[in-house]
């Protein structure tokens, strides 16, 4: 897509010309990335975060795909492969760090990404496909995380990996079958490993390519807003290039310095020490967690403790699928003709309650499942579903907003006294 | 119509959940959880100084403290533990010189296993610089046997996969009470069914309170080489902190490219900032200006001011 006054790619030299006229590459850029795509002018650091999950994946599928060359996914010797990498390989250490680092630096994005869209309603008319696409890349990022996870072949990568499939076996007649499908076998074992490292292998090309039509579905409109208002003229935006790929430069280079922190300083912070125990499936870890980015989501699993007609742990299931899957029907669930939550000061109260619910969901999920953790995680997981359910919808009917701006740059504009002027008639800067 | 969907599904769950809640909150009314005795008698560990922690600290520094470790390890722990991903070659991480490791490796008190190139039987042979250190035990069913059925788990990664790390494997060895007149911050005592089964030591900082090792380190055990007192609060010092370098041989250089990645990346930031405010609000937005957009500097003065007056969140 582009505005009308998007500005056309010309290539000067005679190279680019006889390429353009054959394979329009460096015209594709120029319109995605370039100056022949308008953005909206008021853009603020949270625009950053899709590009930043950009790089994570290529982050992690470079280290990945070298890590792979020194792995070993045999269940004999897939722990010390992995060791092998951290003291054998040259540099493997830093690798495998940052692999490990980095998918937990994916999800960080991730969700400042997803909450970014949620307070700004990027997920509304006529945006619905960019937000389904995001979320269909969320699934894919679990699925990898989490078969990543299993091939150190540690006790929690074991366990994990024998609790997470067991939640299938909870789907009443089929379960058991798919549980057994899944692992290829009735536990955790050797074809476990080798399929879920095939697979982690292949989802993230997968992801590459659902973000592509995720950045093509952006295009057709362009980049929403904070103030949720369409643009309208010329006025209202800048080229991308050198305005966003300026201030995404200086984000990029941001979060590459907390990474370095991470991968260099704390590599293990996040991780489990269990994950450097073998696997041994005949000893059960006192507490089995998976890694911090799945909290939020174990504690809506445990949350569900009572047989109400279908059993406590098929609720749980349920619950946790739900979770997700409900965020596809956002756009139909929260139909406020308003974008922006900074028009919307009930949703934007809400919007904050929902923040904290979240982190003290993942809080309790990092917990082990004990009183009163249990009892919390009940209540945030009532306030999680009631929330997107029942409070955005109700919300969309009866909420009065505050009036938009007529148009960005009359928002720009907005609250302005002395200097708001448009910059022709501007004081000239020292 | 999706709206009232979701809202039915909504009331579903949260119902389901307060359903359970309730439950949960009767059951606890009911029968408040008691704190179990691990809960109760379980220490963290204690932490001595180590000169290898903290992004400034290198085992480089402390390749004496490393040695007197090993020589720990050596002569106590390597009788029932074993060291699987140390080579012998690793030992130049401690300061030794090549000389050195390959007599350190020649005289280790215990034989590589290997096949006899001649004639296929199986044999020993000395270890070389480029073997592992060779366990105690050919399989774990020897270990248990010899170990009242216990396993002594492998120390090459020990301190990462265990909470507190080198701090915790020199508070277990020295942690060891007396489990009769032990009294826990609380002053309470330990209760009768609580106590060590036959076979079994107390000590407050292993999670379940009672492990099959025996106190391994006694006063004087080792003599060491550079003539530091060889007490049991030493020697725990010196094998934990050798072992926190066989579980991350790599820390030092992974500091040291720390250091010089941050810097890099710190210039870079600085530059990308600089880059960042030079397109937005230095010479390039003249050009802007020429074709008639707004000014962006206020812009981000409108974006201030309406945060000011309380129009966006």
């Amino acid at each position: 897509m582009s505005f009308p006054w998007a500005e056309e790619y010309k290539p000067k030299h005679p190279f680019m010309r006889w390429l353009d006229d054959r394979l329009p590459l460096p015209r594709m850029v120029y319109n995605a990335t370039g100056k022949g795509y308008p953005v909206p002018r008021n853009l603020n650091h949270f625009w950053n975060f899709g590009v930043l999950a950009g790089l994570a994946l290529v982050l992690q599928i470079v280290t990945g795909i070298v890590l792979a060359m020194h792995y070993n996914s045999n269940a004999d010797t897939a722990f010390a492969s992995v060791e092998h990498i951290m003291r054998d390989v040259n540099g493997g250490w830093f690798l495998r760090y940052l692999h490990a680092n980095g998918a937990s630096f994916f999800f960080v994005v991730v969700y400042v990404h997803i909450f970014r869209g949620l307070y700004y309603g990027s997920y509304k008319a006529p945006r619905e496909m960019v937000w389904m696409l995001g979320l269909v890349i969320f699934l894919l990022m679990m699925a990898t995380a989490f078969m990543g996870y299993v091939l150190p072949w540690g006790q929690m990568s074991f366990w994990a990996s024998k609790v997470i499939t067991g939640l299938f076996g909870a789907i009443p007649v089929v379960g058991e079958p798919i549980q057994n499908w899944l692992l290829g076998g009735f536990a955790p074992d050797q074809a476990t490993l080798t399929r879920f490292f095939s697979l982690h292998y292949l989802l993230p090309f997968v992801i590459a390519g659902v973000v592509i039509l995720h950045i093509w579905a952006l295009h057709i409109h362009g980049s929403g807003n904070p103030t949720g208002v369409d643009v309208k003229s010329p006025q209202d935006t800048v080229p991308f290039h050198p305005y966003y790929t300026a201030k995404d430069g200086f984000g990029v280079f941001l979060a590459l310095l907390l990474l370095a922190v991470l991968v260099f300083f704390l590599p293990n912070y996040l991780g489990h020490p269990d994950n450097y125990i073998p696997a041994n499936p005949l000893s059960t870890p006192a507490h089995i967690v998976p890694e911090w980015y799945f909290w939020p989501f174990y504690a809506i699993l445990r949350a569900f403790t009572f047989d109400f007609i279908l059993p406590a742990k098929l609720w749980g299931v349920l619950a946790m699928f739900g979770s997700i899957l409900l965020l596809f029907f956002l756009p139909w669930l929260d139909k406020s003709p308003v974008r922006s939550g900074s028009y919307r000061p009930k949703f934007r109260m809400f919007f904050w309650i929902l923040i904290l619910d979240v982190l003290v969901l993942g809080w309790c999920g990092g917990m082990p499942a004990e009183e009163p953790y249990v009892m919390i995680s009940q209540l945030a997981t009532i306030y999680y579903f009631a929330h997107f359910l029942i409070i955005l919808p109700v919300l969309s009917w009866v909420e009065k907003t505050l009036p938009l701006p007529n148009s960005i740059s009359e928002s720009v504009l907005h609250g302005e006294a002395a200097e708001a002027a448009p910059l022709g008639a501007a004081p000239a800067k020292a | 119509m999706v709206r009232i969907l979701g809202i039915l599904v909504g009331l579903g769950f949260c119902g389901v959940a307060a359903w359970s809640l309730l439950w949960g909150a009767i059951q606890y009314m009911k029968e408040p959880p008691q704190a179990t005795v691990e809960a109760r008698f379980h220490e963290h560990p204690r932490h001595p100084h180590f000169e290898f922690e903290g992004p400034f600290g290198r085992f480089s520094h402390s390749q004496q403290q490393l040695q007197r470790g090993m020589q720990v390890y050596r002569e106590v722990c390597s009788n029932c533990h074993s060291l699987n991903f140390v080579a012998f070659r690793n030992f130049a991480d401690l300061g030794y010189n090549e000389a050195q490791v390959r007599t350190l490796a020649n005289e280790w008190t215990r034989k590589v296993t290997t096949t006899n190139p001649q004639d296929g039987s199986a044999m020993e042979r000395n270890p070389l610089p480029a073997d592992r250190i060779p366990p105690p035990y050919p399989n774990e069913a020897a270990a248990r046997n010899a170990n009242n059925n216990a396993l002594p788990p492998d120390l090459s990664l020990i301190t990462k996969a265990r909470h507190g790390g080198a701090a915790y494997v020199y508070s277990l060895l020295t942690g060891y009470q007396n489990p009769a007149t032990y009294r826990n911050h609380d002053g309470e005592a330990l209760p009768a069914d609580a106590r060590p089964g036959a076979g079994l030591h107390f000590n407050p900082y292993f999670p379940n309170l009672n492990l099959a090792m025996a106190p391994p380190l006694t006063a004087n055990q080792v003599t060491y080489a550079d003539g530091t007192p060889a007490t049991v609060d030493q020697m725990a010092q010196d094998v934990a902190a050798f072992l926190a370098w066989t579980a991350e041989p790599e820390s030092d250089a992974r500091k040291n490219a720390g250091f010089a990645t941050l810097i890099f990346l710190l210039f870079g930031t600085i530059l990308s900032y600089m880059a960042y405010q030079n397109v937005w609000y230095g010479g390039a937005s003249r050009r802007v200006r020429e074709t008639g957009a707004l000014d962006p500097e206020n812009m981000a003065k409108g974006e201030h001011a309406k945060d000011e007056a309380g129009v966006a969140g």
